[in-house]
C-alpha cells in the first residue's frame, strides 16, 4: 500500500439532449420572463476596443446536415491579447469585452453567430506566442461530451504558421479544418463532426 | 480566505493546467445504442494537448446579474400567486474539484421537463400537457464553498424516439462552469431509488457503473423541509488543477 491521493473522478458528461435551449437560451426558445435576456448573446458594447469581426458558422453532421440544436459557446483574448479572467496574470483585459460568448443554432438552417473582436496573440506555454484563436466549445443532442476546437483566421498565414497548436496536427491538411473562410469583418467557420472535412476537435 | 480554486490559500488565482480528462470514465462520442450519436460523433483521434492560458482561463459571473426568482423553477415562470404543479424537491449539493476543493464563484444552470414529463419547446411533441405555470429553466452561482441550491418540482419521466419504447428516467439537466474553459461540462442528475436509470440507453453511454452511481442524487432527509419540500442532494466534481510548482519561473532564472 502506498499513501492515498484522495482525488475525486470528474463528475461523467452527459448529452446536452434535444431542448439545451431551453436551459441555456431561454429567450431564444420562446421562454420569456424568466432571465432578462439570453447570457453570452453579446459580448461586446459601443466601447469595446479592437476590430469588429462577425463569426458564423453551422455545425454538419456525417450525413452533410446542419445541426438545428446545438449550442456554442466560444471564449477568446481581447483585441490586446488578454483575457478576462481572474486566472489571466499578465494584465487587464478590456472591461467592455467579455471573451465569452454563447449561441444557438437557428431552428432554420442552422447558422451560428458571434458579434465579436479579433482577438490578440497570447503566448503558449513555452512563451511562443500562438496565432491570433477562438476557443469553441459545441454541446447537442447525440454529442455526449462537449467537443472543444479552435478558430484560426485565414488572413494570419505568417502567424499560423507559427502556431504550436497548429504545428502538432500530424496530416497537415487537416490543420485548414481550424482556419475559418471569408474575410474581414466576416469569417466563416463551419464545423464538421464526421467525414473528409472532419475538425480537428482537442482533447485539452 | 477560503482555500478555493480561485483564490488559493495565498489569495492569487490559479494558474495551473487541468488534470487530463479521463475519456475512459465519460461516455465515447460513438455510442450506438443512443442512435443520434452515430451521426454526430467525431471519428478521428483527437488531438491532445496540455491546456494553454486559452484554456485555462474562463468567464466569470457575478452575483449581481441573478434575479431573485432564478433559482425558483415552481415560481420564475408562475403567474403571480400561482406555483408549477408537481411534487415540491429542493437541489443542493457542491461543486468541487477532483481535488475535492470547492469551486466558488461558478455559474450552475438548469433545465428539465415538467412532472409529466413535458418540456416547454416547440419540437416536443410527447402528449402530456404543458403545465402554465412551468418555464423549466433556472441558474444560480456557488457560494464561497462551493455550495450551490435550488427549488423545483420533480420532473416527469418521459418517451423518446430512440428505440420503440425507450424512456428517460426524471432527470435534470446541469451546465456548470469552472474557472477555466476546459472545465465546462454539462451532465444529468437522477434520482436515488429510480429503476429507470438503469434501462436508459443515454446513461447506458456511460462505460463505468461508477460513473454512472455519481450521477444519481441521494434523497437528503436531513435536509428535507417539513410540510414542504424533500431535499435531493448532488455534488458535481470539475477537473483538478496542477499545482504550478515550477512553472510561474522561466527555465534557468
Ligand atoms: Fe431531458
Amino acid at each position: 500500500m502506498v499513501q492515498d491521493l484522495s482525488t475525486l473522478k470528474e463528475t461523467a458528461s452527459q448529452t446536452a439532449g434535444p431542448y439545451v435551449h431551453i436551459g441555456l437560451t431561454p429567450n431564444f426558445c420562446g421562454i420569456g420572463g424568466v432571465y432578462e435576456g439570453d447570457l453570452g448573446a453579446s459580448m461586446v458594447n459601443d466601447k469595446t476596443l479592437g476590430q469588429r469581426i462577425t463569426v458564423t458558422g453551422r455545425v454538419i453532421d456525417g450525413a452533410g446536415m446542419p445541426l438545428r440544436d446545438a449550442l456554442l459557446e466560444i471564449w477568446q483574448a481581447d483585441a490586446a491579447g488578454l483575457y478576462n479572467s481572474p486566472s489571466e496574470l499578465r494584465g487587464t483585459a478590456d472591461a467592455n469585452f467579455t471573451g465569452w460568448g454563447r449561441s444557438p443554432t437557428s431552428d432554420e438552417d442552422g447558422v451560428f453567430t458571434f458579434e465579436t473582436v479579433k482577438p490578440g496573440r497570447v503566448p503558449f506555454r513555452d512563451g511562443r506566442l500562438m496565432a491570433p484563436h477562438i476557443s469553441f466549445w459545441i454541446v447537442a443532442r447525440g454529442i455526449n461530451i462537449g467537443l472543444h476546437t479552435r478558430m484560426y483566421f485565414p488572413d494570419e498565414a505568417a502567424a499560423n504558421a507559427e502556431d504550436p497548436l497548429l504545428a502538432r496536427i500530424e496530416h497537415r491538411h487537416r490543420a485548414e479544418t481550424l482556419v475559418a473562410a471569408g474575410q474581414a469583418p466576416n469569417y466563416v467557420f463551419d464545423i464538421h463532426l464526421q467525414g473528409e472535412k472532419e475538425t480537428v476537435f482537442l482533447d485539452i | 480566505m477560503p482555500d478555493n480554486q480561485n483564490g488559493g490559500r495565498h489569495g492569487k488565482p490559479e494558474t495551473g493546467a487541468f488534470f487530463a480528462r479521463d475519456r475512459a470514465w465519460h461516455p465515447p462520442a460513438f455510442a450506438p445504442g443512443y442512435k443520434t450519436s452515430v451521426l454526430r460523433s467525431p471519428q478521428k483521434a483527437l488531438l491532445s494537448l496540455d491546456g494553454t492560458i486559452s484554456e485555462i482561463t474562463g468567464p466569470v459571473f457575478g452575483h449581481s446579474m441573478l434575479g431573485d426568482l432564478d433559482n425558483d423553477l415552481i415560481h420564475n415562470f408562475a403567474s403571480p400567486g400561482k406555483s408549477a404543479i408537481g411534487e415540491r424537491i429542493i437541489v443542493h449539493g457542491r461543486v468541487l474539484d477532483e481535488r475535492g476543493r470547492p469551486v466558488q464563484g461558478v455559474l450552475v444552470e438548469f433545465w428539465q421537463a415538467n412532472a409529466g414529463g413535458r418540456y416547454r419547446h416547440k419540437k416536443e411533441s410527447y402528449l402530456a400537457p404543458l403545465d402554465p405555470n412551468f418555464g423549466g429553466c433556472g441558474r444560480t452561482i456557488t457560494d464561497e464553498e462551493g455550495r450551490y441550491w435550488f427549488r423545483t418540482v420533480r420532473p416527469g419521466a418521459y418517451p423518446w424516439p430512440n428505440g420503440v419504447n425507450d424512456w428517460r428516467p426524471a432527470h435534470i439537466h446541469f451546465s456548470v462552469f469552472g474557472h477555466g474553459f476546459a472545465q465546462r461540462l454539462i451532465t444529468q442528475m437522477y434520482f436515488e431509488g429510480d429503476p429507470m436509470i438503469w434501462k436508459c440507453p443515454i446513461v447506458g453511454t456511460i462505460p463505468d457503473r461508477r460513473a454512472i452511481e455519481q450521477l444519481i442524487a441521494a434523497l437528503d432527509w436531513g435536509n428535507t423541509v417539513p410540510m414542504d419540500a424533500r431535499a435531493y442532494r448532488f455534488d458535481i466534481v470539475l477537473r483538478g488543477r496542477r499545482s504550478t510548482f515550477f512553472e510561474n519561473r522561466p527555465e534557468g532564472n
